[in-house]
């Protein structure tokens, strides 16, 4: 197993003190835990970036870098619903769609909203999106982005709960990944209906993303002064 | 007993229980001072004080609260398992309708599984399945959902209340099991299924809603595969008997945010891009009428 042992720049310990995470959390976040070290059963964070090039939007620290990761997606889906309402593939659906996409554009602008209030100063910039590969000419172009974002919200949400240490984002988190996952049912079936819970595990459990998994899917489609840094952020 | 078999059943449904006894040192050093210390007749003794320092006081809330999840799917299982091959699905579903509830029910089935090999993996016993009475008449089978298993539309009704009832009671139960990131994980990986589930039941009500045979009263307002306000959009006598599972829905400040003023949007939007939870009380009590 990999290991860094020396601690990331001096922001992320500021950011950290200042949320007042506890000592505990820190020790694991700076990967210092000799004991676990020992045991070598857990994997740190940060093997995977160069600090050197990694250049992106940095999310911080402890349940904020949790909550500006959930931003950073909330705006991708909130500006790619607003591009869905003013093209051509948006004028091809059904009355009914059109409520549809409206309704959803509402929610993810919402959640993009709640986030920034909730992170205050501590939220990370607005995004430039970057949907030159998005088809937004037919109605089939539409539904497969939604798909892909929604399915991935899901996903990110599920995988990234377990890194937030205050309660009450924990809830909030919740709150938001069921309404993702309405959406999710919601586009699948305009896709192919009764598809609308597929692509579950044995269990019959979503599949949840680790936020650096999410983010390598996120950067995709942001432009590259907006591209999120994964420095930091659980593998 | 074998200590390294409890810790890798464990460590199957928590990644992080070495990690919990890890604060001060690993899981095996911290066993061994113990038993040079203890008799072998306290065994049991000593390993539970090691989990209860290592787990604090989560593991009564954990398996309490699988224990609980456990609950509301036998519920939903059965419901689907009587509801599905059923004369009023089998009549005025369709093909399309029979697979997709299919599927939920099958869905249903394999959560009760999972939710049994957790708790045995945990060291506890999972709970047998209580008796059900789901016309929600607490053993009188005479409640306000008789004869529902003939009835395509009290049916459908009952099934979006159970799912949206279920995305709320994992909801509500998560911040139990915030210490254990496993288990957390994966009953939020059920959560999000739930309300898969949820928004494809409220499409076929939204399209049985116009269907010829249809009970007109059952379906009220515009539904989505959301929940606005506190809306059930379920009519006429069933109304009543489903509305706690949506009353506090329509809330619109989240965390001391007013949706509706940082968002510009209505309080139907505010309300409908947040699910609430239900405490576990609130779940039980809903319930209670359907377990004899």
């Amino acid at each position: 197993m990999k290991r860094q042992l020396s601690p990331p720049p001096l922001q992320n310990e500021k950011l950290i003190s200042s949320f007042g995470i506890q000592r505990r959390n820190m020790l694991k976040f700076f990967g210092a835990s000799a004991a676990v070290v020992a045991l070598g059963t857990a994997c740190n964070n940060d093997d995977d970036v160069d600090q050197n090039t990694d250049t992106g939007v940095f999310l911080g620290a402890g349940d904020f870098q949790i909550l500006n990761f959930a931003y950073a997606l909330e705006q991708l889906e909130a500006a790619f619903y607003i591009q869905v309402l003013a093209s051509p593939g948006f004028n091809a659906m059904s009355v009914l769609e059109k409520e549809y996409m409206t309704d959803i554009k509402d929610h993810e602008v919402i959640h993009r909203e709640y986030f920034k209030a909730a992170l205050g100063s501590n939220a990370i910039k607005g995004l430039t999106p970057n949907f030159s590969a998005v088809d937004f000419s037919t109605r089939a172009g539409i539904l497969a982005q939604a798909k892909a974002f929604e399915d991935t919200g899901v996903s990110a949400y599920n995988g990234a709960a377990k890194y937030i240490t205050d309660l009450n984002y924990l809830l909030a988190a919740g709150k938001i990944v069921s309404v993702e996952a309405r959406h999710a049912a919601l586009i699948r079936d305009l896709i192919s209906n009764g598809s609308f819970a597929d692509d579950l595990d044995v269990n019959a459990l979503d599949i949840d993303k680790t936020p650096t998994a999410v983010v390598d899917i996120a950067n995709a489609f942001l432009a590259n002064d907006s591209k999120i840094s994964k420095r930091g952020l659980p593998a | 007993m074998n200590l390294q078999n409890i810790f890798s059943e464990i460590e199957k449904v928590d990644g992080d229980v070495y990690d919990r006894m890890d604060t001060r040192r690993s899981a095996m050093k911290q066993f061994a001072n113990f038993t040079g210390k203890a008799a072998l007749a306290t065994m049991p003794l000593v390993l539970g004080s090691m989990f209860k320092k290592a787990y604090g006081q989560t593991p009564a809330d954990v398996i309490g609260t699988l224990q609980f999840a456990l609950t509301l799917e036998y519920l939903e299982a059965k419901f689907y398992n009587i509801g599905v091959p059923g004369v009023g699905v089998q009549t005025n579903a369709g093909a399309a309708g029979i697979a997709a509830l299919q599927k939920i029910r099958a869905d249903e089935n394999k959560h009760v599984l999972y939710l049994r090999t957790v708790i045995t993996a945990l060291g506890s016993t999972p709970i047998n399945e209580p008796t059900f009475d789901l016309t929600a008449g607490n053993g009188s089978n005479a409640g306000p959902f008789l004869g529902w298993e003939g009835n395509y539309d009290v049916f459908l009704a009952m099934a979006q209340t159970f799912e949206d009832t279920g995305v709320r009671a994992y909801k509500g139960a998560a911040g139990t099991l915030i210490n254990n990131k496993t288990v957390l994980t994966a009953a939020l990986n059920v959560h999000s299924v739930e309300a898969k589930h949820a928004a494809h039941i409220r499409q076929m009500r939204r399209a049985r809603a116009t269907a010829p045979g249809a009970i007109a009263a059952a379906y009220v307002g515009n539904i989505k595969p959301w929940i606005n306000n506190a809306e059930s959009n379920i009519g006429g006598p069933f109304a009543a008997p489903v509305q706690p599972s949506y009353n506090g829905e329509e809330i619109t400040v989240q965390g001391g945010i007013n949706i509706v003023t940082v968002a510009s949007v209505t309080a139907t939007a505010a309300s409908a891009s947040f699910d609430e939870p239900l405490s576990r009380a609130a779940v039980l009590a809903i319930v209670d009428p359907f377990i004899v």
